[in-house]
Parts: structure tokens; sequence; C-alpha cells
């Protein structure tokens, strides 16, 4: 594209007389420019909004995590000295393996369900439009909304979850405040309202797969389980790595649902056993008012789930190889 | 010349975006004329009832021309960030901003610059009206006074008659108060209605509340008289945790996280818990939760031994960048002035913090918890409360011992345990 235009245009060509080739090479010359820099101007709106926001934060956040930055007071370099102080916190690793536990807790259930859905809706049944879009409705509700409702369903003296444990024989549960049952409650919050979403994406994948695959495995009597085996899951890969890397990230930024489900608090239970990377980086900065402290911590978690990415995208394009 | 023209609208494009993008940073502000109408801001957290009794409406009535603003977040853990974040901007912040009592200490040492001193307002004459201790806290080394004072927190116990009836323990404030003249004996009152209680009904809402309100008679806290944190070393502290522990350990809690837990809310009415440390402004709390149904049920009286005990209490201040810094400072003056004090108290139970509005209501009684001398009590608390030294990291303290004990009661670590991770939080925190 640049060559061409930089290509001097035959009706352009400069006739003999002083005053006007300079005037002319002049013109040309900023016709040059013009056809160098357009393109770059034309493209140039989405780099100015990137570069204010999500350059621009990138590097200050980063600049920030080198000084101690109380709130409401001015900043002193301190080197790498709020590195150390995070990687020698135990509340650091506690956060991170809690990130990591809830995220399995979420996620896997989370994409089991939504395969089985969707592979169901995908059959023609009465009312599908209806389930389909009742099957979304998780996903537009709120998450503080969400959160509060679920708080009182999960109440240790008043719940439903609990009254129907009790209709079993089962004592009630105290599960706010212990350590997994409050994570298996985020967990259900979490899978509540991403299921559908998901269930949906697969669907769509579902229905891009030739009904001529389907056909043939049924001539060669396969069953309903062995076409999901050996049609729908191969022609769905690429989709299932999609959300699981969407949920993967989704999972490592998690924030809402377990702060609400503490009551707002950042602490994430008495004993920290369901603070999440995003709620102790919420706590330094705003309840605390260590801005560089929290700094830190998002660069970290920025890291981590850049690792993670990659770490995705090997392991499917290894598979790929192994299957070529 | 049509491409020379592209390029340029393609650049004005650019530069448009690029101000509109910057825009935002610069918040244009125009100082007010001093004369004419005024629209005051105030920006406040909880309940400090001056909406709930009208009293922005009354003081409009009173000074034409003077409009109030008024907004309020509910939990001062979110507002106080939030302000923070206002104050470092210095754009947002409304003309009179609340201060709770332990950041008190914190505004003093780091913010003086962010705040305006008193005394060069009008509200200047209403710095002696206190209780001795009440604006020294919000007084400064250099002696400006960033803030007035509006109530504090005389600490009794409140509880629950009808449940306290049904285990057999007496149900009269005064002989409640004579069976429980320290806080074993409160203990001991805890395991006999253990024993004789109705299902589902423990003795006392939660370690974490009966631990501020024991260390709520202490003076020296968390800090020592020359500004240094000792909480480790402060055998009041120690013991205070120990003893809630130890309450928690017994079974004698109903493991309700203060203010967080919605459990704890449905308690006041659903009778969780028969006791709980009882702040004045808690009174307006608990006929809040536990609504008209609660009504005669609940009862006060004071603490064990009949000590004195203050949790809790706060400020109104006016930020240095408010442009209508002396019409502020006459709306603060006037609300914390003792009529309208003793209105606050009549109405949700804060207590007041000078000493005219004291006089005016230590003879109140309160038909709600069955005609209790709320007046009395609280009064005498405030009167035998000593003064407490506060500093700057009192909050993080305070909640990591708090949350300490309620490992204790709901995931049974050992007080020991409970302690030391306590000790490494705080250290990691404060440094």
């Amino acid at each position: 594209m640049t060559l061409q235009l930089d290509r001097p245009v035959p009706g352009e060509r400069t006739p003999p007389g002083t005053g006007l080739t300079t005037r002319l090479s002049w013109r040309s010359r900023l016709h040059r420019f013009e056809g160098r820099s357009a393109p770059y101007v034309y493209i140039a709106p989405f780099f100015l909004v990137f570069v204010a926001f999500g350059l621009f934060p990138l590097v200050y956040t980063a600049w920030i995590s080198l000084h101690r930055y109380k709130l409401g007071s001015s900043m002193t370099w301190i080197g790498l000295g709020n590195y150390t102080w995070l990687f020698t916190n135990g509340a650091f690793y506690n956060a991170l393996w809690k990130t990591i536990t809830i995220g399995v807790l979420s996620t896997v259930p989370q994409l089991l369900l939504a395969l089985g859905l969707a592979h169901l809706l995908n059959y023609r049944l009465r009312g599908r439009t209806f389930l389909r879009v009742a099957m979304l409705m998780p996903y537009a509700t709120s998450v503080a909304a969400a959160t509060l409702v679920f708080a009182l369903i999960f109440g240790r003296d008043a719940g439903v979850v609990n009254g129907l444990l009790g209709l079993v024989g089962v004592h009630p549960v105290d599960w706010r405040n212990g350590d997994w049952t409050a994570q298996i409650a985020i967990s259900v919050i979490v899978i509540w309202r991403w299921t559908g979403y998901n269930a949906l994406i697969y669907l769509a994948g579902m229905q891009s797969i030739s009904s001529d695959l389907y056909e043939a495995a049924a001539l060669d009597g396969a069953n309903r389980w062995q076409q999901f085996r050996h049609v729908t899951l191969p022609g769905l890969r690429p989709t299932i790595l999609f959300t699981i890397v969407v949920s993967t990230i989704g999972a490592s930024q998690l924030f809402g649902e377990p702060l609400l489900f503490g009551g707002g608090q950042a602490n994430g239970g008495p004993v920290g056993q369901y603070q999440t990377l995003g709620l102790f980086m919420y706590q330094q900065g705003w309840q605390f008012g260590q801005l560089g402290r929290a700094a830190t911590v998002a660069w970290v978690t920025f890291l981590l789930i850049i690792g993670l990415v990659l770490l995705n995208t090997r392991l499917s394009k290894i598979r790929n190889r192994g299957e070529s | 010349m049509p491409i020379p023209r592209k390029t340029s609208a393609a650049v004005a494009v650019a530069a448009t975006l690029a101000l509109a993008l910057t825009a935002c940073g610069s918040g244009a502000s125009t100082p007010a004329a001093s004369s004419g109408p005024v629209e005051l801001k105030v920006s406040l957290f909880g309940t400090f009832g001056y909406d709930e009794v009208g009293l922005f409406k009354k003081y409009e009535a009173e000074n034409p021309g003077v409009t109030i603003t008024y907004e309020s977040t509910q939990g001062e853990d979110k507002y106080w960030p939030a302000l923070q974040t206002r104050l470092a901007s210095g754009s947002g912040v409304a003309d009179v901003q609340g201060i709770e009592v332990s950041r008190i200490s914190d505004v003093t040492a780091n913010q003086a610059d962010k705040w305006t001193d008193l005394r060069d307002t009008p509200a200047k004459d209403s710095i002696g009206g206190y209780v001795s201790w009440k604006e020294p806290a919000a007084t400064t080394k250099d002696g400006a006074v960033l803030g007035l004072g509006t109530d504090i927190g005389p600490t009794g116990i409140c509880y629950r008659s009808d449940l306290l009836a049904k285990a057999g323990l007496p149900t009269d404030p005064a002989a409640l108060s004579a069976q429980m003249p320290d806080w074993n004996a409160f203990l001991a009152l805890g395991e006999k209605y253990k024993a004789n209680a109705p299902a589902g009904s423990a003795w006392h809402d939660s370690a974490g509340g009966l631990y501020n309100a024991i260390i709520s008679t202490q003076k020296e806290i968390y800090y020592d008289g020359s500004g240094k944190l000792v909480y480790g070393t402060n055998p009041a502290v120690k013991s205070a945790f120990d003893t809630a522990a130890g309450a928690a350990q017994k079974g004698l809690t109903a493991k309700l996280e203060q203010f967080v837990d919605p459990g704890w809310d449905q308690g006041f009415s659903s009778g969780s818990f028969a006791t709980i440390a009882c702040p004045s402004w808690m009174i307006g709390y608990i006929k809040g939760k536990a609504g008209t149904g609660g009504a005669d049920k609940w009862n006060v009286t004071t603490l064990p031994g009949g000590v004195g005990g203050n949790w809790g209490g706060a400020y109104l201040a006016i930020p240095a960048v408010s442009q209508h810094k002396a019409e502020a400072a006459k709306l603060i003056a006037w609300l914390t002035a003792p009529e309208q004090q003793a209105a606050v108290f009549e109405k949700v139970g804060n207590f007041p913090s000078t000493t005219g509005a004291i006089a005016k209501v230590t003879g109140a009684t309160d038909p709600y918890f069955n005609t209790a001398p709320i007046g009395k009590i609280f009064t005498a608390s405030a009167d035998a409360s000593p003064v407490q030294i506060l500093g700057p990291e009192d909050g993080v303290v305070k909640s990591a011992l708090v949350q300490a004990l309620l490992a204790v009661e709901t995931s049974g670590t050992s007080p020991a345990d409970a302690w030391t991770a306590a000790g490494t939080k705080i250290s990691n925190q404060v440094g």
C-alpha cells in the first residue's frame, strides 16, 4: 500500500521552470507525506483510547508499585520493597491459593454443566427458544443482587439451604464462616451466573457442526453418547478452548462475589478463607489505603494471567501438533 | 487542495479526541458569592440522626437562602476510603463531612492540611462546650481544631428480658446489674442462661462485640501515651481477648459477625442472642432491626460492675477545599449545639458529647426499652469512662483482633493461634 502511494503520479510530473518546480515539489512532498501518514491517522482513535485507558494505567500502576504511597499522602520511592513485602507475606499466598481453589471449584462444574445443557438444547424441544433465553437470565442479573440473595440462601439460622438439609437430618452448616463451605457457596454463585452464558456459546459451536457427520455416525450405529463423544466434542474443541481461557481469566479476577458475600468486607472471612487476589488488592488499596502495595498486587496478578493464557495456548498447540 | 484538508481534518479529529480524553482531569470550580443563596453539601455515614429528626429542614427554615444537600453511606468502612480519594484529588468533597472517632487521630496526625481549622470560623465558640476529652482528640499538635464532636459512645448491656425470663434470670435492670459485678460474673450468668435457654439462643451475640465492650473500659489500648503501638504487650488487650475467646469456646456466643452477617441483623428479632454490648448508638440500631415486634422485649443495664466505657462517636469537619467555610461552620455549630444533640438522643439514641446536652438528657427514659432509664445509664457510663488514647492504626489492629475472635468462634482455632495470627497480620500491615 505504501509503495503504491509513494510512486510518482504521472499527471504531476514536474514541468520545466524554476518557480513552478519548487511549488509543485512542495505539493508532491505534501502528497507523499499524506500518503504515508493517513493510514496511521485513521487508526489513531483506537490507539489514543488504548493509550489513555489501557497502556497508561498499566504503566502508571507499575510506577506506583515501586513507591510507598499511602492514600492522601505523597509517593516515596522504595524500589522493589513492595514486591519483597508481597512475596514474604503469607496473606498473599493464601489469596493466591484461594483464587485457584475457588477458580477450580467454579470453573470445572460450570463448563461441564454448560456442555450438558447445550447438548440437550441442541435437540428439537418444545419451547426451545424460551429455554435458551431463560438460561441467559442469570447472566443478565447484577452480581450485587445475585450475591445478596445467595448470602441469605446460605444463611446459617434462616437460610433455605440449611432448611432443606435439615429435612434430611443434616445439622445446620455455617456456610459463611467455614473454610470449604464458604468457597463452595461462592462457587455456586459463579456457576449460577455463568453456566447459561457458556452453554449458549457451546450451543452456537454445536450448530456449526455439519449434520452430515451425525447422520454418518448414526448410520454407522453410533448411539447418542457416542455421537457426543466422537462428533460433538472434537467439533467443539476451539470453542471449549475459548471458554476455558475466558473462564480462567474471569476466575483469576474474581472480586464482586466474595466481597459482597462477606458483607462488603475485603478480608474474605475471619481466616481469609475466601479472600481472592482481587479482594486482597482491594483491601490493601481501599481498606488500608496502601496504594503502592495494591498496585504491586495488581501487577503480579496481571503477570499471572498472562502466564496462564500462554500456558493455555501452548497446551492447545501441543495438542494440535499431536493431532496432525 | 483537497488532500491536505483531509489530513488536517483527521489531525483535528485526533486532537479533539486527545482533548476530550484529558478534559476529565480538570474539574472547574467557581467560588460562590458570599451573600445570596448557598447550597451546603453534607456527607455522612451510618445514622447521625439529623435527617431523622428533621434538623436539616429546620435549619433551612430558620436560615433563608441556605439549602442543604444531604447524602449518607451506610458503612463507615466504605465511606472513609471514598472520602480519602476525593480529598486526595481535591474535588467531590462535601462542605461538611463526618469523621468517626477511630479515624480522628489519623486526621490530626497526617491530614491537618486537608481540613479547616475551626478556630478561624464562626464555630470557634462551640469548641469549649464538650466533655473534657472530646475536642482535645480532634486537635493537632499545633493546636488546630479540625472537628466538632457529635456523639460519644458510652456503653451498657442491652438484653432480651423475655428470653432472660424464660431462662429464669432476673429481668429488672438493677437486679441484673447486681448479679454481674465483673465480666466473669457476666459469663457465669451466661452459663446459667445456656443451661435453661430456648433452643437456638446464645447468651451474647459475638466474641468480637464482647471484646469491644471489655476494651472500651480501658484508657490505654493499642497505643501508649507517647504514641507507641503497644497492643502486643498491653495486658489489658490480651486479657480482653482471652475473656472473649473463652466465652466463644464455652459456646456462649451466637457466632454472628457484627454489621456483616445478615444473621446478626435477623438475630435482634429472632432471638439468636440474649445480650449485646450496647453503645448508646446501638439503641437506634436495635429499634430499626427488631422493629415494632421487639418493643418491650429489649432492655438496657450497665456494664458489669457499673464501669464506664466508650465505644465509638464521631465528629463533623469542613474540608479545606470547601467554598462555603463560614456557612458550613455555622451549620455544624448549630447541629452540635446542646438542643440539637438532645433531640438526636431522644430520637435515635446517639449520646450527646456536650455537657449542656448531657444535663438535658440524664432523665430520659425509653418506652421501647421497657421505659429503661437510658439517660441515667449512659450518663453514668460516660462519667465513669476513661479518657482513651487514640492512634492512627487503631482500626487495623481492632479489625484484626475481632477477625481472630471470629476464627475462634467459627473455625475452632485455638485462642493462642488466633492471637499469633492476628499479630502477624498486624505487623505485616502496620510494619
